[in-house]
């Protein structure tokens, strides 16, 4: 089990204030649209990736546990 | 009581089994036909609990979904039984994909078919209602349909299940499972983010389960005569047949219904061969791979011989490449086509594709440097959408640079296009129905 960002693609209008917060996993793409590093969050970063998560404008950012098994289909 | 049916007609011991009973004619077969072709289905259908002889029969099948994901069937069933709420079936029938006509053809020739594999998915969940979902432009399919449940409502068969049929808008994306749910739901055709996933939160809310209108199809089949039959052809890991489209330069371009595990050549001989000589084949559709016709020779149409060459059988629309024709050319215009399709949702698929296909163009008119571009980009798209849709085409484009390596370098070295053919994948044409959105 670990803690993850999850990026709603279909909120995201790429404001890119994630990227200044958190830069630690979160760069941006030319178009402006997050990038997130899949490595999971450690506990002296988790400060940082909830700012990340509750400054952005359109709640497209969230903090996911990954569980494994994934569930069924897609 | 499955698969024991003593008045079942004898049991298809060769293909075809879901093409059985049609003549060369695009003559539809009746029920009464389609009875005598099949026999009829014997299934307890008791909405509202789930059939377990049945969901064992489907288990023991192996069967995937035919839809292009080949997703193990019973697993779906276990995770909308799971839920424990009154489930609803869908049957996606939509095949939005312009080179695939299996699903077309299956539901103009043999509804009944499709119908019965409908009702083992109600009967498997325990669902009261089914809804069969279709393309706007799929007017003779709709019609297939329509006429097959009027048939049926005459002799006031299942009286206990509501079958309706959901029209939903023209288009690529609309085929993936959500964007349907969302139609049907009266939202916009378009991909909805998951989770929820169709098995938690469907139509109207119902845990669904949503097969492919071919994969209904062979489980009509296969609760008639048994998962041992279905598993009699096919490969251990991929058993039973399944219908390919094939196109391109092939004598009898058409639907065939093969084996799992058949060769790509036998497939090509049955259709009366090759028309000239095959540049390269695109095997799964417009989010497949195309593989070098030098390497086809020994290719198998199966997704664990597909995957060991990056690419995958999907919905198993395959098309021979004409050696006169260029496949640079010829993926920049999917590309463009693919771009359009996007639902527009996601910043990195309206972008990115269109940044990948607007590159694409410049690389086929000579300009090399396009080519880091479509390379970086490629890496970009894929996973970061709401869908699947900026993946496959990401899939597919990645897989042209790669085989089409030496037209590329004669593109932009030698500022040379050797095709004398063009528009040899099929498209929509602008005023086709396929190409208008919701």
């Amino acid at each position: 089990m670990s803690d993850q960002l999850r990026v709603n693609w279909i909120r995201c209008d790429a404001h890119g204030l994630c990227a200044e917060l958190f830069p630690e996993r979160i760069t941006l793409d030319e178009w402006g649209y997050p990038i997130v590093d899949p490595t999971p969050i450690p506990k002296e970063l988790r400060r940082h990736a909830e700012r990340a998560v509750s400054q952005c404008p359109v709640l497209a950012l969230s903090i996911e546990r990954i569980e494994d098994p994934p569930r069924p289909p897609r | 009581m499955t698969p024991v049916n003593s008045l079942a007609s004898p049991q298809p011991t060769t293909l075809p089994r879901l093409l059985r009973g049609l003549g060369s004619g695009t003559a539809t077969l009746s029920l009464d036909a389609h009875i005598a072709t099949h026999g009829p289905l014997h299934i307890d259908i008791d909405a509202g609990s789930p059939n377990t002889t049945l969901h064992t029969t489907i288990a023991k099948s192996g069967i995937g979904g035919r839809g292009g994901a080949n997703f193990p069937v019973s697993r779906k069933i276990d995770a909308v039984i799971a839920e424990r709420r009154a489930p609803h079936v869908l049957i996606n029938a939509t095949e939005g994909e312009p080179p695939s006509h299996k699903d077309h053809v299956l539901l103009r020739s043999t509804p009944h078919l499709v119908l019965d594999g409908a009702l083992v998915c109600a009967g498997v969940v325990g669902a009261r209602e089914i809804t069969i979902a279709v393309q706007a432009g799929s007017t003779a399919e709709h019609a297939a349909l329509t006429a097959a449940l009027t048939e049926r409502r005459s002799q006031h068969m299942h009286p206990g299940i509501a079958i309706t049929i959901a029209t939903v808008p023209d288009g690529f994306v609309i085929g993936e499972e959500r964007a349907v749910i969302s139609a049907i739901n009266g939202g916009p055709a378009k991909p909805t983010i998951a989770p929820p996933r169709p098995f938690q939160k469907g139509i109207n809310g119902a845990p669904t389960l949503v097969q492919n209108a071919e994969t209904a199809a062979h489980l009509a089949l296969i609760a008639r005569y048994g998962a041992e039959w279905f598993r009699s052809v096919g490969t251990p890991d991929e058993p039973g047949s399944a219908l390919v489209t094939l196109t391109g330069a092939i004598t009898k371009p058409g639907v065939y219904e093969v084996a799992l595990g058949t060769r790509l050549n036998d497939l090509v001989a049955t259709a009366g061969g090759l028309t000239e000589s095959a540049r390269a084949y695109l095997i799964g559709g417009y989010f497949g791979t195309w593989i070098d016709a030098r390497d086809a020779h020994a290719l198998t149409l199966s997704d664990a011989d597909l995957r060991a060459r990056g690419g995958g059988l999907g919905a198993r629309a395959i098309i021979a490449l004409p050696a006169h024709a260029c496949g640079l050319h010829e993926t920049a215009r999917v590309a463009n086509y693919l771009s359009n399709e996007s639902a527009g949702q996601c910043g990195p698929c309206v972008h990115g594709l269109r940044a990948i296909a607007d590159a694409l163009d410049d690389l086929a008119k000579g300009n090399a440097r396009a080519q880091a571009d479509i390379e970086r980009w490629l890496t970009l798209v894929a996973g970061r959408g709401a869908c699947r849709h900026p993946d496959g085409a990401a899939k597919l484009i990645a897989s042209a640079l790669d085989v089409f390596a030496d037209e590329i370098r004669a593109h932009t070295r030698e500022k040379r296009c050797t095709a004398s053919a063009t528009k040899i994948l099929p498209l929509p044409s602008p005023s086709s129905p396929k190409r208008k959105r919701a």
